[in-house]
Order: C-alpha cells, then sequence, then structure tokens
C-alpha cells in the first residue's frame, strides 16, 4: 500500500533485540500457573527504528513552534520552553500522590500559590485544580450548581439555560448531569436574546451556562443584565473560560456576578495543547460554591510565622460534591501554570490580553473588505467571518482552509459557531507578531482571487501537504481502528 | 518575562488600522466600574528567576529517585527509556492541537491510531478508544457506555471492594445526577455474582485488585453474560504483560490507568486512561476514535472517525462531553510499548512480580508480619503490621525509604495493613533494607 510512514506492526521484525532491563537479582517465584497468557501481539523494534519512526511521523505535523496557527477558541499561543524544563524538574516529575504531604511541601506551595493567583484573575473566593480539561470543569462546574439547589431543598430546579452559540460541551454536560438543556437565541448583535431569557427565567432553572466573550469573539454587551435576570429567579451562573486569554488583567468574571467558572490552562495560561491533551481545567467558585468544590483542594493546616512557612495540607471540601479524578488533577501541568504566571506577572496579564484583543482586531481589519463579517463591531481577542467569496459561490470555508495549508498556515476553526454560516472562526493570540499576520492577510486575500480565477485549485487543495484530502466517509463506511484488523477477524484477511 | 513581540511603532501602527486611539478604546463593550481590576500578584520575573524559584520549591520535595520506593496504590515508580521523552519533546507533537485538520495532522493521527492497535492487542479486545483523562474516570466512561447499551432500562452497577478507592468514589461523582444503585463495594466479603440480576447493568472489578490480587474471573464473567450485565475490568497494563487478557474472562470493556507504561509519576498527572471493548458498542464509545482511510492521492492515512457521536454535532444527545484525549500521554504510552517491545514487557512483569514476591516472604517471615493475601499476586501485596501504617512510614523516612500505603485510609477493616508494591526499579539491596527497617520498628 501507498503509504506515508509504515505503522509500528508493519515495522516490526520478530526476534529483533530491543529494550534491555536489568537482570532479575532476587530468587525467581513460582509463576501462577492457569493465569500466563500464551500470547502477546506487541510489535518488536529497535531503538533506532522507533527514533526514526516518531521522528517521521513528527515531520507529518504542524505544531505552534512550526506555523502561525490561529485556530479559534483554543488559544494556540506560544508555548514556553522553560516550562517544559520546570515541569520536569526531579523534585516535581518523580513525586508520588501518595506520599506523605509534609515531604512534598513544595509541590503543595506551588498549587497553593496557583489556586491564589487564578482566584485572584479570576476575582473568585477559591479555586479547586482537579478537574483534567475544559469539558471536566464543565461537568465540575454543573454538579456544583445541581448540588448547591438539592441541598438547599430546592429539588425542582431542573433547567440549564444555554445560548444557541455554545460550544457543544456545554448541552453534553448539562445531560450527563441528569439536568434538561434549554436553549436560548442570540440577538442581531451575536448578544444572549433578553426577551427570550426573561420568557425561561422561572423557579425551575438551575443555572446559565454563559461563554464571555461569546463564541462570536464579543463581549456580551448585557452580561450585567443577563447574569440579574438568573440570580432573580434563583439560579446560578456558569461561565466557560474557554475565552479567558481576553480578560485577563482587563475584567474579572466573579466580580460581574459569575458563580462559578472553569479556566483552561491550555489556553489562557500557555500549556501545550500535546495533539489534544493533556490540558487543565481548574474551577473558580464565588463563596456560595466553595464548600461543594471537588477534593481535596490545598489549604492551609498549620499557620506559619516570621522564621516557618505554613504547613499545607489536603483539604476536603465539606459538602464536596466528590472526587472527579483520581489524585490531584494534571500537576504536570500546574507546574507550567504557575511558571507562565510567575513570568508574565501583575502587568504581564493585561498585557497579555491587550496584545491578544489588538492581534484579532488587527486582522479583523484586514480581511473585513475580503470576507463577510456577520457580527461586525470590536471584539475581543478573536473573530467570526463567512467562508464565502461572492462571484465563486462553490466555495466554502472548507476550501479555503484546506488552501491556506498550501500558504503555509494551520487554517482557523470552521463551522463553528453553528449560528454562522460557513463560519471561519480565527484567533491570532497574542505571540504573534505583525509580519505573520501581515502574511495571512495577504494569504487570505490571495486565496479569495484564486477562487474566483482558479476555483479548481482550492476545491483540490491542499497540494503541498504530506496527504491530499482524507476521505471520511470512507473511514467511517470501513471503520477500521486498529492495525492488523484482519487477526481480530474484523475483516476478511 | 513576556512573550509578546510587539514594538511600540508596530501597536501604534496596528491601532491606526484598526481605527482607534488606545488600547483602553477596545473595551468599550465592557462594564466600565468592573474594568481594569488591581491585581494582588508579584511582578513579573526573567525566565533566571522562575526556574530558580521552581527548583527551590522542587528541593522542598523528597522524591522517589532519593529514596527507596514501595508505594503504588494505582501509580507506580517504573523506569522510562529514554527515547520517550526525547519523542515527547518533539514540538511538532507537544504543540499541536487536536488533529482536526487531518492534511497536516498526520503524525498525531497516526500515533493515535498505533495507541489503539497496543491497547486493542494488550487488552485482548476488538478496539480501543483515543484515551480518556485517566483510569478513574475511562471507570465511570465505561458505567455510562453499560447504562447506554441499556438504554436507561437497568439502574443498577455492581463494583467489587478490589477497585480503587478513588476510582469509586469518581464513578460516584459522575454519575450522581442519575437514579442509579450502586452496590457490592461496602464490604470486603461481598459475593458479587449474587448481586448480578436482571436489573444491573454493569459489574466492574480491578485485576489485579486493589491488594494486589490476581483472580480468575471466568465465574464472573459467566454471570454477568447469563444476566446480560457487562463485565468491566479494571487492569494494570504491565500485568498484561505475563497474565492473561481480560477477553479471556469475557470482559466487554477494559479499562485502566496507563501511567505505568512509560508516564513519570508526576505527583498523579497527566495520566491516562485507556478504554477497550467489543466491535459491537462501537457506537456508544465516548471521545476520539481515529479511522485508517484513503487522500485524494491513494495514500493511506488517519482522520477522527464516527464524530456524530460527539459532543460538537450531537450537543445534549451526545455520548459523553469529553471532546478531547489525552494526546500526548497516548504518544508517551505508544513510544514506550515500542521501544520495550513484547519481550521487554514481559520482563518487566515478571521482574515486578519476582521482586515482589521474594519482598512478600521475606517480611511474611518477620516476627510482628504477616502476608494477608491468600490468592496469588501480582506486584504488590498486603501486610498486617504490628502498628499503625503511619507511624511505621514515618520511621521508614528516615531510612530514606517511602513505604507502602494505609489501607486504613479507606477500609475500616484493614487498619495496620500496609499496601506494598515492588517494581523493576527496586534493587535486592533496596528490598533487603526494607525488611530489615521493618523489622527494627516492629
Amino acid at each position: 500500500m501507498n503509504t506515508l510512514e509504515p505503522n509500528v506492526y508493519e515495522l516490526s521484525t520478530e526476534g529483533r533485540p530491543s529494550h534491555r532491563f536489568p537482570d532479575l537479582d532476587v530468587p525467581a517465584a513460582e509463576l501462577p500457573a492457569g493465569m500466563l497468557r500464551d500470547h502477546l501481539e506487541l510489535p518488536e523494534l529497535s531503538e533506532l527504528e522507533v527514533v526514526r519512526h516518531f521522528v517521521r511521523l513528527s515531520q507529518l505535523n504542524i505544531g505552534i513552534d512550526t506555523a502561525f496557527y490561529p485556530l479559534g477558541s483554543c488559544t494556540m499561543k506560544y508555548n514556553p520552553k522553560v516550562n517544559e524544563d520546570a515541569a520536569r524538574l526531579p523534585g516535581f516529575a518523580h513525586t508520588h500522590p501518595l506520599q506523605d504531604t509534609r515531604v512534598l511541601q513544595g509541590n503543595l506551595a506551588l498549587m497553593f500559590t496557583l489556586q491564589e493567583w487564578l482566584a485572584e484573575i479570576g476575582g473568585f473566593a477559591a479555586i479547586g485544580l482537579q478537574p483534567a480539561a475544559g469539558a471536566h470543569g464543565e461537568l465540575t462546574g454543573i454538579l456544583m450548581i445541581r448540588a448547591y439547589h438539592q441541598d438547599r431543598g430546592d429539588t425542582n430546579r431542573n433547567k440549564i439555560l444555554v445560548p444557541d452559540s455554545a460550544h457543544g460541551t456545554n448541552p453534553a454536560t448539562t445531560t450527563m448531569s441528569g439536568l434538561r438543556v434549554v436553549e436560548l437565541p442570540s440577538d442581531a448583535r451575536g448578544n444572549v436574546d433578553l426577551e427570550a431569557l426573561r420568557a425561561e427565567c422561572d423557579d425551575t432553572v438551575a443555572g446559565l451556562m454563559l461563554t464571555n466573550p461569546n463564541t462570536l469573539g464579543l463581549f456580551e454587551e448585557h452580561v450585567e443584565e443577563v447574569i440579574k435576570l438568573v440570580h432573580d429567579c434563583g439560579g446560578l451562573v456558569y461561565g466557560d473560560g474557554a475565552n479567558m486569554n481576553a480578560l485577563l488583567g482587563v475584567i474579572r468574571p466573579g466580580d460581574l456576578g459569575f458563580d462559578v467558572l472553569h479556566y483552561n490552562l491550555h489556553k489562557t495560561f500557555s500549556t501545550p495543547h500535546g495533539g489534544g491533551g493533556p490540558g487543565s481545567g481548574p474551577v473558580g467558585v464565588t463563596e456560595s460554591l466553595v464548600d461543594y468544590l471537588p477534593g481535596p483542594i490545598v489549604g492551609i493546616v498549620e499557620a506559619g510565622d516570621d522564621d516557618l512557612p505554613p504547613l499545607y495540607g489536603m483539604v476536603m471540601p465539606e459538602k464536596t460534591i466528590g472526587r472527579v479524578k483520581a489524585f490531584h488533577g494534571h500537576f504536570g501541568m500546574h507546574v507550567r501554570a504557575f511558571a507562565y504566571i510567575r513570568s508574565n506577572g501583575k502587568s504581564g496579564m493585561r498585557d497579555i490580553a491587550d496584545h491578544a484583543v489588538l492581534n484579532a482586531n488587527y486582522l479583523l481589519a484586514g480581511l473585513r473588505d475580503t470576507y463577510r463579517v456577520p457580527f461586525d463591531r470590536t471584539c475581543m481577542h478573536e473573530f467570526v467571518v463567512e467562508g464565502k467569496i461572492e462571484n465563486a459561490p462553490q466555495i466554502h470555508a472548507f476550501d479555503i482552509c484546506k488552501r491556506l495549508m498550501d500558504y503555509g498556515f494551520h487554517p482557523p476553526t470552521y463551522y463553528f459557531p453553528l449560528i454562522v454560516r460557513e463560519a471561519l472562526m480565527i484567533e491570532p493570540t497574542e505571540t504573534e507578531t505583525k509580519a505573520t499576520m501581515d502574511a495571512f492577510i495577504e494569504a487570505m486575500k490571495s486565496i479569495a482571487q484564486e477562487a474566483e480565477n482558479d476555483p479548481e485549485k482550492l476545491q483540490t487543495a491542499p497540494h503541498t501537504t504530506p496527504s491530499g484530502r482524507l476521505d471520511e466517509i470512507l473511514a467511517a463506511k470501513q471503520l477500521v481502528l486498529c492495525c492488523r484488523p484482519a487477526e481480530l477477524g474484523l475483516v476478511e484477511s | 518575562m513576556s512573550y509578546i513581540p510587539h514594538t511600540d511603532a508596530e501597536r501604534q501602527e496596528m491601532l491606526a488600522a484598526i481605527g482607534l486611539e488606545s488600547m483602553e478604546d477596545m473595551y468599550s463593550d465592557l462594564p466600565e466600574a468592573a474594568r481594569f481590576p488591581d491585581l494582588a500578584l508579584p511582578d513579573p520575573a526573567s525566565e533566571m528567576e522562575v526556574i530558580e524559584e521552581l527548583q527551590l520549591l522542587s528541593q522542598a520535595n523528597l522524591h522517589v529517585r532519593q529514596t527507596s520506593c514501595f508505594l503504588g496504590a494505582g501509580a507506580y515508580n517504573h523506569y522510562v527509556p529514554s527515547v520517550v521523552d526525547h519523542v515527547l519533546l518533539r514540538n511538532e507533537f507537544y504543540t499541536a492541537y487536536t488533529p482536526y485538520q487531518p492534511e497536516v495532522s498526520q503524525g498525531t493521527l497516526q500515533a493515535i491510531f498505533e495507541f489503539q492497535s497496543l491497547i486493542t492487542f494488550l487488552t485482548g479486545m476488538e478496539v480501543a478508544n483515543a484515551s480518556h483523562y485517566d483510569g478513574a474516570t475511562s471507570l465511570a466512561e465505561a458505567a455510562i457506555l453499560a447504562l447506554n447499551h441499556h438504554r436507561g432500562k437497568r439502574s443498577k452497577i455492581v463494583l467489587s471492594s478490589g477497585i480503587h478507592p478513588q476510582y469509586r468514589e469518581v464513578l460516584r461523582t459522575y454519575l450522581q445526577g442519575q437514579q442509579l444503585e450502586i452496590v457490592g463495594d461496602d464490604s470486603l466479603e461481598q459475593d458479587l455474582t449474587s448481586l448480578v440480576d436482571a436489573e444491573t447493568s454493569m459489574i466492574a472489578v480491578q485485576y489485579p485488585d486493589f491488594f494486589g490480587n490476581i483472580q480468575d474471573l471466568k465465574a464472573l464473567g459467566d454471570a454477568a453474560q447469563e444476566a446480560g450485565a457487562l463485565l468491566c475490568v479494571v487492569a494494570n497494563p504491565i500485568a498484561l504483560g505475563m497474565l492473561k487478557p481480560p477477553s479471556e474472562f469475557g470482559a466487554d470493556i477494559v479499562v485502566g490507568e496507563g501511567q505505568p507504561l512509560g508516564i513519570p509519576l508526576s505527583f498523579g498527572g497527566p495520566y491516562i486512561g485507556f478504554f477497550a471493548t467489543k466491535q459491537e458498542y462501537v457506537r456508544n464509545i465516548a471521545g476520539r476514535l481515529v479511522a485508517e482511510t484513503l487522500d485524494t492521492r491513494g495514500q493511506r492515512g488517519y482522520v477522527l472517525a464516527l464524530a456524530p457521536r460527539e459532543q460538537h454535532i450531537r450537543r445534549e444527545r451526545a455520548t459523553s462531553n469529553i471532546c478531547t484525549n489525552q494526546g500526548l500521554m497516548a504518544l508517551a504510552v505508544t513510544a514506550y510499548l515500542s521501544t520495550v517491545g513484547r519481550s521487554g514487557l514481559k520482563q518487566v512483569a515478571e521482574l515486578c512480580f519476582h521482586k515482589a514476591h521474594y519482598a512478600a516472604q521475606a517480611i511474611n517471615q518477620l516476627d510482628r508480619y504477616k502476608l494477608w493475601n491468600q490468592d496469588p499476586f501480582f506486584h504488590e501485596f498486603v501486610v498486617h503490621c504490628p502498628r499503625p501504617v503511619a507511624e511505621i512510614n514515618a520511621a521508614l523516612l528516615d531510612h530514606d525509604i517511602i513505604g507502602g500505603y494505609d489501607l486504613g485510609r479507606d477500609y475500616p477493616e484493614l487498619d495496620n495493613h500496609m499496601l506494598i508494591a515492588v517494581t523493576e526499579l527496586n534493587y535486592k539491596e533496596e528490598i533487603d533494607e526494607l525488611v530489615e527497617a521493618l523489622n527494627e520498628h516492629a
């Protein structure tokens, strides 16, 4: 078969000497006969074969370190290298999660400080670091809202209001939490429709999930009124912090009245996306929800004084919803986020937001004449345009994205949010130079011209990437999810 | 240290292009009274200062490579070949995001496809997904699959008390919004087979169990099948290097913690949950799946498959809210298993097994300690101690030994019982020192 790189099973040679561990230095015990496996289908490669294989695979990828990556809602900012070094310090990387916390005061001090910093940045009373990703933080937040109402005997509240511009995880999280989704329409300026919201506000509302800035990259103009309406009917407001990069040092969700919010350390606080994880999704809460945080969280168990630092320990919040994860969350990501906040510091927070918003508005200004902007006002850290060219009706956002790869760029997010047709959601982040954005604007303009003059070039793009367009229908039809499927009897050999 | 590249001149040019006078003007939609809070954060620091500070913090910890470590209980101190971290540090892997654009993400996609393959063969199952957050959340997702498979008509889940206590906690947290009966783990003596009935959606056990025991699960698998319930096995992946795979007991779902396969302890995360099942349940699997296909040039390639199960399309009707996997950790597992290979994994498993048995036998010969396990065990075992475990562990620290897990924390009937883990990293001398120190502090 014509292939870019063979898979590890194809590279395997039976009997190939591979990694060697030390010889046994104790007497052998009797193996449990009857419980041993007779066959283990793992590959056999030399170390050099392994290294070449993965280096070649890596070369088939684009990452932030190789190209501009304006993937909307994902905040693909530069991942500082010192953060990687920090997480790999032996004193962090080789600590066991169940060791006595008295000999792990470095880890606990780091987590405690990160809790304090995140609380300060978001305007919250406390932080839980356990959630592993944004969607995990959402689940945590909605379960806390549910527990809050249940605990007060307010058991009729089974409805979560979700704007139609929301990320799909919001409704999915609601269902997982045993609650019901009610979708709210957006108004002509991209805000939550206040009339529709008012009509839904009753004593069955458990809460509202609000992304702010929303997925159009716009700040919710009536945010205070929206929150007040929900609070007045007894509901709580959940903030999706995916777009927190625009708000650092600019405004604090807690000050606006959000009751709980998840942060994405892998977006706002520069921890690497890793090809789709691991992320980290801590939650911040106001006083009313502090006791419901998933636990344990880090607290001070013995106060310090001038000579002695405080003694940190793991503390279970009084009415906790329980654990959402084994152990203490993605500690390796906590170390990286700590390094990032410490580097940028107080003044740096505002600088990050300022330049993220500046870059987005600069790109928007450069593209506005070429691509239609459905909700056109000053954007925050990202914006949405329509991927349609006036005189080339056969060209779609999809084609534009594929063609962008030939210009050496990772495409923006496409077909989201769902309320914009042919949506292209573009987020440059603050770490990109003006020159990079100028080049991107030029490429987008050039593609628009190509769409009119040579549409086939777009429809058959990309042309310069390792692989061409991939057949997703064939993938779903044959559903081969494993090397050597014939050995599993799943397909005919 | 800031990572913002703008010069003053560029800032001015850009503001002019936008048509604004100042940065502040960009925020006119924001409530004025709340704008620009004075944050109580430290001032910026240079890279040199930051790494020094972090070094100091890390040095305030005692780590397992400065000591002999006999602590496991769900996180294990194994050797990670150098190759693995060199692969993880390839920029094109770790600075990429979810492979939404397959033409520029074939590296990530093929690595995940290989991960799925390795997990499929290791567990003996037919299909594996791209991973979950950790072993605990994989177990919770298994329960959700089982409930969905029975279309919400079976509301009982039977859990063995031999499953990691934190995994059982996480499962209960995930499912607290559903009306369910979760039974079986309130005592060590529970006969699980007797609890399985027509209401049972899933029965879950751990293999080897939390106490290290290797149990034949065939009878349980048969009982589950007879009742139409799904059998979920939480497996240790290193143990599968030598032990029968759970598929041989009739497992419908095999989940577990992938950390032992090339991921550092890192105070509990990031780790990776693996998830394998039978082909017939493929459309109920939560999370990412990578499938093989062809591109327009006739080359083999890979894409994310079955997206219609996922939340960005199905929204409130999705199989789960999870929208990522543990991509880089899946890469670590793939690099680890490719490096150690078939013979290496078996060797690690057997080294763990033999060393654990050497340690158990020696401790059992001490006057005041007694081995608790009745069944064969893998690389962890339980010892009844003459004193509270916390006291013994405190004394062991003076010998630079990190002792085992205090089972009394989770099992009241196991006060004074210590769970001891032994891996390939524990040389004979370390084990002998542990035995001597235990004797001294009896």
